[in-house]
């Protein structure tokens, strides 16, 4: 699977924050995403899954050659994309297996038989890798879950849903190092197939575990900069602040 | 059936078809006395009962409208048929049901439901009850299941000790205007120590136009004794309003439980207003689960009077408010005696300018001790521009009584939404999701063939709400 992002822009409300992001990723390649706070990170994440409140005012969006732009989302996520939230909210009522059974039945639709056969032997077998009690099979979707446990939530659906290539939305963030471990392991277990993930973060250990093949830096809404690992080390060393220095600069010239 | 093209048309009501009207028997427009006469008369009752019904008429006449819930005001008294006679006899078997009478029950699936998972059921066609039956197991037992104008004729002792004992005539507009031209409903007696497994259910069909339907139930559980009855009701679609005002009144002795389960499901003209209270005496539960999902303005509040000690009273009550509905239901808990407890659970759904209310009211004795009582409402709004509001009315006079109250309003948000389409899920399922994880905790309570039913009701309800 070929994703293509191409001078794409987008708002919220009359505040521009996607201004022109060119990035083309294929599954077999890990990227990684970093950049200060509020650099539009998120927006890029959710304007690829086509979240209502954004508006896209330029560019495009490819899979494999085909514009998503105007899809639903659900009609994107039924390509094979997948997003891991930074934030997942809480789906009252509706217990997680009934959810995930649901969520699969609908991914694999028309080979049902292969897979929501032995869907529970499936989801326990996740759940033990993801180092999820099995009591979660029927607690309402992420109510009440710790921030660890519900970035476990996601990767779980990750694993179960199989998806071609998925964005980690700081997945990361907040994890102690043993939560941290089992989510790069629920990673790299996707990777044993032909996926692709853009992981954001703004920490080098996630890395450490699940090696990029390629980093870039969004800053004010764009990529401003990209290349292999190198740049990881360079910003652990030397931070933000040089990022701004050398583009954020430049931006207020041109405003 | 040239009828089938009338069927489903509006709102995807799939209940909205109706036959010809071919009463054997109607009263005139209207309400007077000589209407209250003709009822009586036509159903041969006693004297008594007559006179009972003439009182009622008088304070009818004299009590005001209700000035609170729903907008009542286009309710005309005069234009409304208060009687319609479906068919000459009652059945008890369905063979023996009118043709279309039985084609209607057919369509709504009753003969099938009574087969699979009943004790008895009772169907009512406009004013009567037209088919009654309850199964030989059960019968043998002692249980009495028949319409009330039986009960009168044949057990005139029970009748008399508690019709009209729990909810008076002179309790309030509408319970005086059924007790006036009440004509049938069901009549339920179980005896000491009898436990009804499977549940009674009795069916109730608006036909006519311009109609009143005012059943009346009355049920006593015998001491330690159980029961669980449930009823179901549907319309057809017509341009002018119906009017359905019924009575229900339990009456469930020392150790005794009752559960009484309503799913009403009116079509869109039918204002729905019900009368419903139970007595509970020392150590009886009575459970009302009210499932409102049609009509188009329901008040009903079912209440529970805790008279001894022990009782336990629950209410829970689940509305669904669509376009042009109003649902003001909720629930009342008087607490009269020591070591008693209520449970009041609401859950409602406004949806297309909707509105649901709830209105409740727990009240609690003077000197009593440990009392207990917990109240919860959760609303749900689908769309900026429904509507719901939450009435708890609290008279608490003792000091050895805990009490809590929880309320919330919440919105499908655009992040849920989000996150489960990012999952595969179009909108519509969705919402769907969401209404129904909402609905979950309540609806886990009901046996399983209800929990079907009340699902597949709300997701007709919720279909092209989206999209
Ligand atoms: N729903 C929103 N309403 C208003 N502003 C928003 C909204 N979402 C994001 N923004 C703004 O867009 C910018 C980019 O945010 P975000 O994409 O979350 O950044 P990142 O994920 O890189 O931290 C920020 O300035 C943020 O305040
Ligand atoms: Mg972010």
């Amino acid at each position: 699977m070929e994703i293509k992002i191409e001078g794409l822009e987008a708002k919220i409300g009359d505040t521009p924050i996607l201004r022109g992001v060119d990035l083309t990723m294929n599954s077999g390649e890990v990227h990684a995403l970093m950049g200060p706070n509020g650099s539009g990170k998120s927006t890029l994440s959710n304007v690829v899954f086509g979240h209502p409140s954004y508006e896209v005012t330029g560019g495009r969006v490819l899979v494999d050659g085909e514009d998503i732009l105007e899809m639903e989302p659900h009609e994107r996520a039924r390509l094979g994309l997948f997003l891991a939230f930074q934030y997942p909210v809480e789906i009252s009522g509706v217990t997680v297996g009934r959810f995930l059974r649901r969520a699969v039945e609908i991914r694999f639709e028309g080979q049902k038989e292969v897979r929501t056969k032995g869907f529970l032997k499936d989801l326990r077998e996740a759940m033990d890798f993801m180092e999820i009690d099995q009591q979660f099979i029927n607690r309402y979707l992420n109510e009440g879950f710790s921030g660890g446990e519900k970035k476990r939530m996601e990767i779980l659906q990750m694993l179960m849903l199989q998806p071609q290539f998925s964005i980690l939305d700081e997945t990361d963030s907040g994890l102690d190092i043993d939560a941290l471990a089992v989510v790069a392991r629920g990673v790299n277990k996707m990777r044993e197939h032909d996926f692709g993930a853009l992981i954001i973060t703004h920490y080098q250990r996630i890395l450490d575990h699940i090696k990029p093949d390629f980093v870039h830096i969004m800053y004010q809404g764009r990529i401003v900069t990209s290349g292999g690992g190198e740049i990881v080390t360079e910003l652990e060393k030397r931070g933000y602040d040089w990022v701004r220095a050398q583009y954020g600069q430049e931006e207020e010239v041109h405003e | 059936m040239s009828n089938e093209a009338q069927a489903v048309h509006i709102d995807d009501y799939k209940f909205g078809f109706h036959y010809p009207d071919n009463s054997v028997f109607k009263t005139r427009k209207g309400l007077d006395e000589d209407v209250v006469k003709a009822i009586s008369s036509h159903k041969q009752e006693p004297d008594w009962m007559l006179q009972y019904r003439l009182q009622a008429l008088k304070v009818f006449r004299e009590k005001q409208m209700p000035n609170w819930g729903g907008d009542l005001s286009d309710i005309d008294f005069d234009e409304i048929y208060y009687y319609a006679k479906p068919s000459e006899e009652q059945s008890r078997t369905w063979d023996d049901v009118p043709d279309d009478i039985k084609t209607t029950f057919d369509r709504i699936g009753i003969p099938e439901a009574e087969r699979k998972y009943l004790a008895g059921v009772g169907a009512q066609y406009d004013s009567e009850m037209v088919y009654h039956n309850i199964q030989e197991s059960v019968a043998k037992l002692g249980v009495l299941f028949t319409d009330p104008e039986t009960a009168v004729r044949e057990h005139p002792e029970i009748v008399k000790k508690y019709f009209g004992t729990v909810i008076p005539y002179s309790d309030n507009k509408f319970a005086a205007l059924n007790s006036a031209v009440w004509s049938g409903g069901s009549f339920v007696y179980i005896p000491p120590g009898v436990k009804v497994e499977v549940p009674l259910q009795a069916y109730f069909r608006i036909n006519s136009e311009n109609f009143g339907q005012f059943e009346r139930t009355l049920i006593i559980a015998d001491e330690g004794s159980f029961v669980h009855y449930v009823e179901g009701c549907t319309a057809p679609v017509y341009a002018t309003d119906s009017l359905h005002s019924a009575v229900v009144e339990i009456i469930a002795l020392p150790g005794s439980r009752v559960r009484y389960t309503t799913i009403q499901n009116w079509s869109s003209d039918v204002y729905n207003l019900v009368t419903k209270r139970a007595f509970a005496y020392e150590n009886a539960t009575v459970e009302w689960v009210d499932g409102n999902i049609g009509s188009k303005r329901t008040m009903k509040y079912p209440s529970i009077w805790l008279m001894g000690e022990g009782a336990h009273g629950e209410v829970l009550s689940i509305a669904f408010a669509g376009k042009g509905q109003e649902q003001d239901t909720g629930g009342k808990a008087v607490h009269c005696a020591s070591n008693t407890s209520s449970v009041i659970t609401s859950k409602s759904i406004s949806k297309d300018g909707g509105t649901s209310s709830y209105r409740g009211q727990i009240k609690i004795e003077p000197d009593l001790h440990d009392v207990k009582s917990h109240v919860v409402c959760d609303a749900l709004l689908i769309d900026e521009h429904s509507i719901s509001n939450t009435y708890p009315y609290m008279d608490i006079q003792s000091d050895d009584v805990s009490m809590e109250h929880e309320a919330r309003v919440s919105k499908i948000s655009e992040e849920q939404l989000f996150y489960l389409m990012s999952r595969g899920m179009d909108e519509a399922e969705a919402s769907m999701t969401i209404v129904n994880g909402f609905l979950d905790p309540l609806v886990k309570q009901l046996p399983m063939e209800y929990a079907v039913e009340l699902n597949r009701l709300i997701e007709l309800e919720m279909e092209g709400s989206v999209g």
